[in-house]
């Protein structure tokens, strides 16, 4: 009998892994129209990840947009004073990819939990990301960062403004050389700029940076908040998912958007991220919503290179037949390959780059098949 | 070592220094030094594999994964802004991006500046930082030539030793940036093959052998 999940791309089989996984966390699935009004991706521009937007002029005349992004979608149509929200949601959305310029519909998974985000929900939502990236590998990496520590450290440095975008950018790229020559630029105390640089260097299991980290930081970083950090990450070390977690202060989401956590996730054959989420309680402001959030996405279109197991064949059995074949004859002989769990197809002549694995010929006169 | 570490290096003298650098560390391919024309040389033993690829072109196959890490100039990573690490400054391949005029040139602020360049982001980026109104005019090679041809008012070019410029009356009137060759590394491979790719640096930085 074929398994019918081995007809399923990889970004398929991740979606109803993910769903499924999101359900049983007590996650509601979140519908929502393919069109927005475009203000609302423009007030929030430096939000989305591409600010190129596909927009068309509704038929009352208001510029309307495809959605190029799901998390906005979800905040404005909530409101302060509900329960904890806890949604998921599997749409496409259109951006521009890449370097090419194009626009690209794109699949995108992913959850969020709004209203008062307690610990217990940032850790719920940390386990889910570290489970949806063991759903779609099992080698893979979750890199947890801490915009609340990073600013701390950032904060002593007395850099504002642009100096302190292009220390941002370099932590981001775990460019310590270029970083340490903007701090001895902006006349920062060399053992401050140090530390910067220790703590975007690290990078690692918890078990390895932590200890190391939290004597760097003691004194620099609020001891409530270090605290904080250390016991959910350790608590994070012994869930099942525990092994794949790294501590990486590299990950900088936008500081205006962003607070708190914020993290990334790779796994091994796709190059870039292919998950991104953290606490957005600065987002939540932006749009006038007093409540906690933290979510993220997972990009299944950049599932796509993931390897697939490679199908040597296109069809188990190529069935040729001549010109005066009974239909209802043929049909039934083909009914009989499929019934033994073979994928047939029928054919005049055999097409010049069909990879098949048999090739079978319906005899005409007998009414049967023969190799 | 259990997964082959894949290095671009930039094809010319440039490359040549750079795996001098790797080799050095610990992380040798004899059979690059070999006169031929090939383009991928591996040594499993040092579980290392190297290929020459065209400078402009090393950040591209670092940021798709194809190469772990890469060597490239910081002029080709501020134009094309390729989402990598930046590890380590080489310290080689040593130069400038820098604005270059006509002798006496006289930058009247009341005119849009024409600027010819290769590095069309970088200018644009640069004049923006001053406030200036520019008119990039994109150029793939022989860009002296166009302020003296009057198609712009200044160039945005690598200045190394200045020979060029001065052999067709140009001068530099401001340095952009400094350049030199810098180690970069995809994301996802920094987090997959973490150990070699930290041990390379480390050696490359400390200019040491890397330990098995």
């Amino acid at each position: 009998m074929m398994n019918n999940t081995s007809l399923l791309r990889n970004d398929e089989r991740a979606v109803l892994a993910l769903r499924e996984l999101y359900h049983t966390h007590g996650y509601t699935p979140y519908k929502m129209n393919k069109f927005e009004e475009y203000d609302l991706y423009v007030r929030n521009k430096s939000f989305l990840v591409s600010d190129h937007v596909i927009t068309f002029t509704d038929t009352n005349g208001k510029l309307m947009a495809m959605k190029p992004d799901v998390t906005l979608s979800i905040i404005k149509n909530g409101k302060d004073g509900d329960a904890l929200q806890k949604v998921y949601y599997h749409e496409n959305v259109y951006r521009v990819s890449g370097r090419t310029g194009d626009f690209r519909e794109i699949m995108q998974a992913g959850l969020e939990c709004i209203g008062d985000v307690d610990g217990f929900a940032v850790f719920e939502v940390l386990t889910l990301a570290a489970k949806s990236l063991l759903k779609i590998s099992p080698d893979c990496v979750l890199d947890i960062s801490h915009l609340g520590i990073l600013t701390a450290v950032l904060d002593t440095l007395s850099v504002t403004g642009a100096t302190r975008e292009q220390l941002i950018r370099c932590i981001g790229e775990k460019n310590t050389h270029e970083l340490g020559a903007i701090c001895l630029g902006a006349g920062v105390a060399p053992e401050r700029t140090a530390l910067l640089q220790t703590l975007v260097s690290s990078y690692g299991k918890p078990s390895t940076v932590l200890p190391a980290l939290e004597g760097l930081l003691a004194g620099t970083v609020d001891a409530a908040l270090l605290r904080e950090f250390s016991a959910l990450i350790h608590a994070l070390e012994r869930t099942e998912c525990g092994d794949i977690v790294r501590i990486d202060f590299s990950v900088v989401s936008d500081m205006g958007y962003y607070n708190g956590i914020v993290f990334k996730g790779f796994v091994s054959g796709v190059p870039s991220d292919i998950l991104s989420g953290g606490q957005y309680d600065g987002l939540m402001r932006k749009m006038g919503r007093s409540a906690g959030a933290i979510g993220f996405a997972v990009y299944l279109d950049r599932l796509e290179r993931l390897s697939e197991q490679e199908r040597s064949y296109d069809v188990d059995v190529a069935l040729l037949y001549g010109e005066d074949a009974d239909p209802a004859a043929l049909y039934r002989a083909a009914g009989n390959l499929i019934a033994q769990g073979k994928t047939v197809t029928v054919l005049r002549e055999l097409p010049e780059k069909l990879r098949y694995h048999t090739l079978m010929k319906f005899d005409e006169k007998e009414g049967r098949l023969c190799e | 070592m259990n997964k082959m570490l894949n290095v671009a290096l930039p094809k010319g003298r440039l490359g040549e220094k750079v795996y001098a650098m790797f080799a050095k560390a610990g992380f040798p391919c004899p059979s690059i030094l070999e006169p031929n024309r090939k383009l991928i040389f591996e040594n499993p033993e040092a579980g290392v594999r190297y290929f020459w690829v065209k400078p402009s072109d090393v950040p591209i196959y670092v940021e798709r994964g194809v190469a772990d890490i890469g060597v490239a100039g910081k002029d080709i990573l501020l134009e094309y802004r390729p989402d990598v690490y930046e590890l380590l400054d080489l310290d080689i391949g040593k130069c400038r991006m820098a604005v270059a005029a006509p002798k006496g040139f006289y930058d009247d602020p009341r005119r849009t500046l024409r600027v010819a360049t290769k590095f069309s982001n970088i200018a644009r980026g640069y004049y923006a930082s001053l406030g200036r109104d520019i008119d990039i005019i994109h150029l793939n090679g022989s860009i002296e030539i166009a302020p003296i041809m009057g198609l712009s008012d200044v160039i945005v070019d690598i200045v190394e030793t200045g020979t060029t410029l001065k052999e067709n009356d140009l001068e530099v009137i401001a340095t952009v940036v400094p350049i030199s060759a810098r180690l970069i590394a995809n994301k996802a491979s920094f987090k997959f093959k973490n150990e070699q790719i930290e041990q390379i640096a480390k050696s490359i930085a400390t200019g040491t052998e890397a330990k098995a």
